[in-house]
């Protein structure tokens, strides 16, 4: 056998990672993209067992799990785990992950902190500005060459008059509401408390804010609590010169309801990163101008993914050199997610 | 009123037309199949011209129409007017700026963040390096926007505004070489035809992007399509063109860049508010009131 590097630990000595599926990171990047020298993966994917099968045998010493939205951490995964201690998720979002699960066992989760906050914001930005001039539509119109014959292309909405209601003021939500005041809106809000120090009006509940604004912007977390937040009476009070603007999750809307009241122009437009039911997208709306659509990739920019695996490579170092961690999800005042 | 010859170029707004009818005699020019004939037999009733960004009142229209006195633009942009003829016999000149400021800016972002944002990978917009040509109301306005995404502010005027805290660059070469994001906000005139040329193009660079929302002939056109099929520039956000409404196909295939048909004013509020300053203007003229927006 070749001697080893004596300064470096042998792949045997380090730690692993388990990754029950590849991140979005690993498809596009290749699987070396969270690599470093402290830790190695332990990549479930890459074994013909069944996963239970593949954790009693393989993953019964493993302290670290790499989540991404298409590799949920469930309780059914947490107890095969006996020696689980993190979940570091590449997502912002949290409700593949069973926070109730974690809390109960003592297991730190790590999260996206706030990188994805300005992407996201950006998004909701053009997405918005998108829907209300018609930017992707008209785009089409030239590119078909229907300018010349068809002459002048319809008048859009002025976004500088619109009043922007947010629903879920957190990291996303504040960045939006700044980037729109820039443009001339007046904001409001609604989130699960009312916050002081905030100069934005609040309203207690997503029916009330929809009947005081014409453009709702959802930015808050998929919880059991704002699971079909958005349904019939919410985009009835939103009203036919409303516009609706989704980063967050598909589930929070009823999709099926909002696609009525998009045929039957009930409201003005949607501009929509995320679906119910992914990829799978209704495919009602491809004919619709009135609605953009992006596959959620609102916080893909090639910055972003660097911010990012510098956090979870930075989150797992820490862990594993039993230092703080980077972006510590706080477990005490999460509601409750679904499993 | 309505004895007063009132000359329209173009359909611009049925409002507009609309509320002219009511006020004025309205002669609709792109309907006159044997224009000089028609102008020949009117030109002793028309008093006024409304004009837009494709036409306005040049030299020619000026001279067959002696009783000419007065030219309101249903746009901010003078250049289709001969400002210089119009001083020469004292024919008065309004435009609508104001009120199309903000949609002219909120436009601009949202081409930038159209570009930006390609299907296979986007483009952050913090810290990226916005520099715009024309620090007057729309620049003003665009940069006030891209602050908001923490984009960092460089400009390009004809005099440095000392009172201004973004950076300052004496010339456009320079400025487009420390831009990730050109803009082009300024007025066209004989000075900045062109202003984005093929020395401007090369120093944005493959990575740059160009925004125009102002008038096509600030682009050298063809310069600009070669360097983005060849890659040289790395996108570009365009609302207007050199021969409206003709757009270079070959820039239909291209997935960074965004292409619209002039629609940077085109929100119903903002027509609205340019017809009402177009009707206001004239009314005021022909009452002897103080003109509201004049330029001339």
């Amino acid at each position: 056998m070749a001697p080893q590097n004596q300064s470096q630990p042998s792949q045997n000595d380090l730690p692993y990672v388990l990754i029950l599926k590849p991140p979005p990171s690993f498809v596009i990047f290749g699987d070396h993209f969270f690599n470093s020298a402290k830790f190695q993966f332990l990549k479930a994917y890459e074994s013909p067992l069944r996963l239970p099968q593949f954790l009693l045998a393989h993953a019964q010493s493993v302290q670290a799990v790499l989540s991404s939205g298409g590799a949920p951490v469930t309780a059914d995964t947490i107890r095969l785990l006996p020696n689980l201690r993190l979940v570091v998720t590449t997502s912002q979002g949290l409700n593949h992950i069973d926070l109730s699960e974690c809390r109960l066992r003592g297991i730190s989760v790590a999260g996206a902190g706030t990188i994805f906050s300005a992407d996201c914001a950006d998004s909701v930005v053009a997405l918005l500005i998108d829907v209300l001039r018609k930017v992707s539509a008209a785009n089409r119109f030239v590119k078909q060459g229907l300018w010349s014959s068809q002459g002048d292309y319809p008048l859009g909405s002025k976004l500088g008059v619109k009043r922007v209601g947010i629903v879920g003021l957190g990291s996303i939500g504040s960045e939006v509401a700044k980037r729109l005041e820039a443009f001339g809106c007046t904001i409001s809000y609604n989130s699960r408390n009312k916050k002081p120090l905030v100069p934005y009006t609040f309203y207690p509940n997503a029916r009330e804010l929809a009947a005081n604004c014409d453009a709702l912007i959802i930015c808050c977390a998929l919880t059991d609590e704002t699971h079909h937040l958005i349904n019939k009476q919410v985009l009835s009070a939103l009203g036919k010169d409303g516009v609706i603007i989704n980063i967050a999750r598909g589930p929070i809307i009823d999709e099926k309801e909002l696609v009525r009241c998009l045929i039957e122009g009930e409201i003005r437009g949607a501009g929509l990163d995320v679906f119910e039911h992914e990829p799978d997208v209704p495919s009602e709306l491809f004919a619709l101008d009135n609605v953009v659509m992006s596959p959620h990739n609102a916080v893909f920019t090639r910055e972003s993914f660097e911010d990012l695996r510098k956090v979870v490579v930075g989150n797992l170092e820490a862990f594993f050199s039993i230092e703080p961690l980077l972006t510590p999800v706080v477990l005490d005042d999460q509601p409750h997610f679904p499993g | 009123m309505e004895s007063i010859g009132v000359l329209m170029a173009y359909p611009m707004n049925s409002y507009l037309e609309q509320e002219l009818e009511k006020r004025f005699n309205l002669l609709r020019f792109w309907t006159v199949p044997e224009k000089s004939t028609f102008l020949a037999t009117h030109k002793n009733s028309i008093r006024a011209v409304v004009g837009n960004a494709s036409a306005g009142a040049d030299s020619e229209l000026i001279e067959v129409l002696p009783r000419l006195e007065i030219v309101s633009s249903f746009s901010v942009g003078l250049d289709k007017i001969d400002l210089a003829k119009c001083k020469e016999k004292g024919i008065r000149v309004t435009n609508t700026p104001d009120v199309l400021t903000e949609v002219v800016a909120d436009l601009a972002i949202g081409l930038m963040l159209a570009v930006l944002r390609k299907p296979c990978q986007s483009d952050r917009s913090l810290g990226k390096k916005v520099g715009i040509i024309g620090l007057g109301r729309i620049g003003m306005a665009v940069a006030k926007r891209a602050e908001a995404f923490r984009c960092l502010i460089n400009y390009y005027s004809r005099t440095e505004k000392p009172e201004i805290k973004y950076k300052y660059y004496p010339n456009v070469v320079e400025l487009a070489a420390n831009s990730d994001i050109l803009v082009v906000a300024c007025s066209l005139t004989e000075e900045t035809r062109h202003i984005i040329n093929r020395e401007v193009i090369d120093a944005l660079g493959p990575k740059g992007v160009l925004i125009n929302v102002v008038r096509g002939p600030h682009v050298d056109e063809p310069e600009l399509v070669s360097a983005l099929v060849e890659r040289r520039l790395g996108g570009a956000g365009l609302d207007v063109f050199e021969h409206e409404p003709e757009v270079p196909e070959e820039l239909f295939g291209l997935d960074n860049v965004v292409l619209l048909p002039h629609v940077g004013s085109g929100t119903v509020e903002t027509r609205q508010a340019m017809a009402d300053l177009v009707i206001g203007n004239l009314e005021a003229h022909f009452l002897n009131k103080p003109l509201l927006t004049p330029v001339v």
